[in-house]
């Protein structure tokens, strides 16, 4: 039971990610603010170029980092503060998109992609190469001989 | 004049690049050697003259000749000097030259060390060559050209965007295009294979080493912008799936798994339909790159309407390369002489896995950063596309990568045996659950999957080490025996090993940092202090200082670890009166392997000042991974069979002893 003090010791050095984007928005629920940081990291803030509102210093992205806290605060479960904010400022405010029929190509390309693969993948390694049947018991030996004097 | 001097020597690189494009090209159809032998010199001149320009546009910098727009738009007559020289290619018109020229430099490579190349390849591939080159300069010469004037001089310059005065501007662009510049010459040796409708193993011969030189400046230079990207931008990023990172990342993608591809080719003599369409698609996606990065069709679709000239010449560059490209491949592809069929389970099975995952992966990342222009400018409809549907994708795509590269060359070619591999791998694997088991017993209630993905990690690290200790036998013969077969082994063994290695190390680095960093805000008054994990900070002061171009406001920090003082770190912001913006200077401090990461906010009135401050375990590994990955690409380059022209030893030496 030697690793029990180090387990310990780990314990006490393990500091929850308790700090908000600025000091003076952190909630004082813990729990509640990690929720809101795991938010705020799928939200775009709408006037910066691919930034979350979790990264950017743009006023816009603090006040919403303000209205998801205030939302969660309200009692708003995750779900229900993204599709408010998707009510209010559209789909754009996601980072990653819902799935549905304008985005499926985006969500399904990966998959395709992948499918296709496998398939061609499959299908050209499943019939044996040729030439190694070509080949006669005799020169099959001969060849293993080279190959074998050859270090192969 | 000096001005007028580049803009004459660029007008002449064009006339050479037009006759390069066109005499050998001519040469090799009607095989007349002479007319063939026209590609080498005039690829070496029409090097020289854009060297010529570009040295000519540095001048004009390092001059502060403001009376060139280019230079009076992004330089300062106070800028010090590095940045006055980096400054050249920290804008639209410079870095497009520094484009052309790294072309050109790899067109006159070629033209100098592919010597023992067949008179007709060489003639195909520098005329391909020039037609990119052709493109590119009337591009630079007809919309961006930076050696234009201004009737009236101004006295002072409007000074480079802050952000880019910083040594990464000095390291980074030029290694990037190294990089996905360099791949134009895989995609000119797939071109001159298609014109010339034949295509053999010593093809991948010649291509191999040229990939693997612009794959290996593609990965630092990769690597190099993510750090350059965490220091400076202040909140402790290094990866964003932004779309311009990801422009350099799909052809990273498509260069890794056409090295991996061209070997098959090269050893198997099969894949080869695929190789030669890699080789377009690596370089395809560089273009695409420039055009995302160059065009503006990043900032909103709109702003490409607006400035349509550039835009729309990129565009068409794209097309007719790309398209054009695409074509010859559908009417010759089908030419050329398929080879064999494969085992799934052999070495070359493996490869075309790693194949498709990294085609796969590549295809997510594309889709992924192009689907939202393309819907908008279809339907006008926005949607983000952002890092949480790339980690999301992405990542699931690269674990099977992981779990099979060290696979990968335990198995034999033609008919490997995957249960011998796996027995082989039960040490690493072994290494993979002992620490799975400890991250689980020293970080409970951390995030669940990180244990496996650190696990994973070091899996992929032992795999390539396992190759090593497999074929020197050092567990099993004495070291001294070991020792001389790890000498004899080829060098290009040693490189993958050192590259599969570095992916390891990168993957520990990303999954550290990902998932125990630790992150602190505040506000402090001179004398108090913040702690995070078991380090103290505490404030001692600020103070402002003057800077050759800017005004910086620093504080200092005193450092201490459990009590006792390890050191100082100076975090700052600074101010650069001539464009009105500020950039911050984070003060980081190396602790092994990780990094203590304090960036300044904002001087409050009362005295107080914002701070961030994170802590990065395993931060350094991110980028010593990829440092690992393109040594091991140095190495493997370096090895005399890859060395086109080396010529062949006359007998293996190793052969001639008996086998134990």
């Amino acid at each position: 039971m030697r690793w029990i003090p180090l387990v310990v010791a780990m314990l006490c050095l393990w500091v929850l990610p308790a700090a908000a984007v600025q000091p003076d928005e952190i909630l004082a629920d813990s729990q509640l603010e990690v929720r809101a940081r795991t938010l705020t990291k799928e939200l775009r803030c709408m006037v910066c170029q691919n930034q979350s509102i979790d990264d950017s210093d743009a006023p816009l992205a603090r006040d919403l980092r303000l209205l998801v806290r205030e939302r969660l605060q309200a009692g708003d479960s995750n779900q229900e503060v993204i599709d408010f904010l998707v009510a209010r400022y559209g789909e754009f405010v996601l980072l990653r998109p819902r799935f549905s029929a304008h985005t499926a190509i985006l969500w399904l390309t990966p998959i395709g992609i992948l499918l296709i693969g496998v398939f061609v993948f499959v299908l050209l390694s499943r019939k044996p190469a040729k030439p190694d049947t070509d080949l006669t018991p005799h020169e099959e030996t001969r060849l293993s001989e080279i190959l074998r004097r050859d270090g192969v | 004049m000096i001005a007028e001097l580049g803009h004459y020597a660029l007008v002449l690189a064009l006339g050479l690049a037009l006759v390069q494009a066109s005499v050998p090209m001519l040469g090799a159809r009607k095989n007349d050697p002479v007319l063939m032998r026209v590609g080498s010199p005039t690829a070496i001149a029409q090097f020289a003259f854009v060297a010529i320009a570009f040295a000519a546009l540095i001048a004009c910098y390092v001059r502060s000749d403001f009376s060139v727009i280019n230079v009076f738009e992004n330089s300062h007559s106070a800028k010090p000097l590095i940045y006055k020289i980096t400054g050249v290619w920290g804008n639209h018109e410079g870095s497009m030259l520094l484009w052309v020229f790294i072309l050109a430099l790899f067109g006159a490579l070629v033209a100098a060390f592919g010597r023992n190349l067949p008179d007709r390849l060489k003639a195909r591939v520098l005329g391909v060559q020039a037609w990119i080159a052709v493109a590119f300069e009337l591009f630079i010469l007809l919309t961006s050209n930076p050696f234009l004037r201004i009737p009236d001089a101004p006295v002072e310059g409007r000074d480079l965007n802050p952000i880019l005065q910083d040594p990464g501007l000095a390291i980074h662009p030029p290694l990037l295009y190294l990089g996905y510049v360099g791949l134009s010459i895989s995609f000119s040796f797939a071109l001159a294979a298609l014109i010339e409708g034949r295509i053999d193993a010593a093809w991948a011969r010649w291509v191999r080493p040229w990939t693997l030189l612009a794959w290996m400046f593609l990965t630092l230079g990769i690597a190099m912008g993510s750090y350059w990207a965490y220091y400076t931008l202040g909140w402790g990023g290094w990866w964003f799936w932004d779309p311009v990172e990801n422009a350099s990342f799909m052809p990273w993608l498509a260069a890794t798994a056409l090295l991996h591809s061209a070997l098959v080719m090269e050893k198997r003599d099969a894949l080869k339909v695929w190789t030669i369409l890699l080789a377009i698609l690596a370089f395809s996606l560089s273009l695409i790159g420039t055009f995302l990065v160059r065009s503006g069709v990043l900032t909103s679709v709109h702003a490409f309407a607006s400035d349509p000239m550039r835009g729309v010449f990129i565009l068409a560059i794209l097309v007719l390369f790309i398209g054009g490209a695409l074509v010859l491949f559908a009417l010759r592809a089908p030419l050329l002489k398929q080879g064999g069929l494969f085992a799934p389970v052999s070495r070359e099975g493996a490869l075309v896995l790693n194949n498709l995952f990294l085609v796969c992966a590549c295809g997510t990342v594309f889709v992924g950063t192009l689907y939202p222009l393309a819907l908008e400018a279809l339907t006008g409809e926005k949607i983000s596309v952002g890092a949480p549907f790339f980690n999301g994708t992405f990542g699931p795509l690269f674990v099977p990568i992981l779990i099979a590269v060290p696979f990968g060359p335990l198995l034999a070619w033609k008919r490997g045996d995957l249960l011998g591999a796996a027995q082989r791998l039960i040490g690493a694997a072994a290494i993979a659950a002992i620490t799975i088991a400890v991250v689980f017993a020293v970080s409970p209630g951390g995030p669940v999957l990180a244990p496996f993905a650190m696990g994973l990690a070091l899996f992929v690290m032992a795999g390539a080490l396992t190759e090593i200790i497999e074929r020197t036998g050092m567990l099993k013969v004495p070291l001294a025996t070991a020792f001389a077969r790890a000498k004899g082994l080829p060098r290009s063994t040693w490189g993958g090993m050192l590259a599969h290695f570095g992916l390891g190390i990168a993957v520990l680095g990303i999954i550290g940092e990902t998932q125990w960093s630790a992150e602190r805000l505040g506000e402090l008054k001179p004398g108090q202090s913040i702690s995070i994990r078991q380090y103290d900070l505490t404030l001692e002061g600020t103070s402002t200082r003057p800077g050759p171009n800017y005004r910086e406001l620093a504080a200092r920090f005193d450092v201490r670890r459990n009590g006792s003082w390890i050191g100082v770190m100076e975090p700052a912001k600074r101010d650069f009166p001539s464009r009105g913006t500020a950039t911050t200077e984070t003060a980081l401090m190396r602790r092994g392997l990780s990094q203590l990461y304090v960036s300044l906010g904002e001087l409050k009135p009362d005295g107080s000042v914002g701070v961030r401050i994170y802590y990065k375990p395993l931060v350094l590994l991110i980028w010593l991974g990829p440092v690992a990955m393109a040594m091991g690409g140095a190495l493997s380059l370096s090895d005399r069979r890859l060395r086109v022209g080396a010529p062949k030893p006359a007998r293996s030496k190793t052969a001639l002893v008996p086998a134990e």
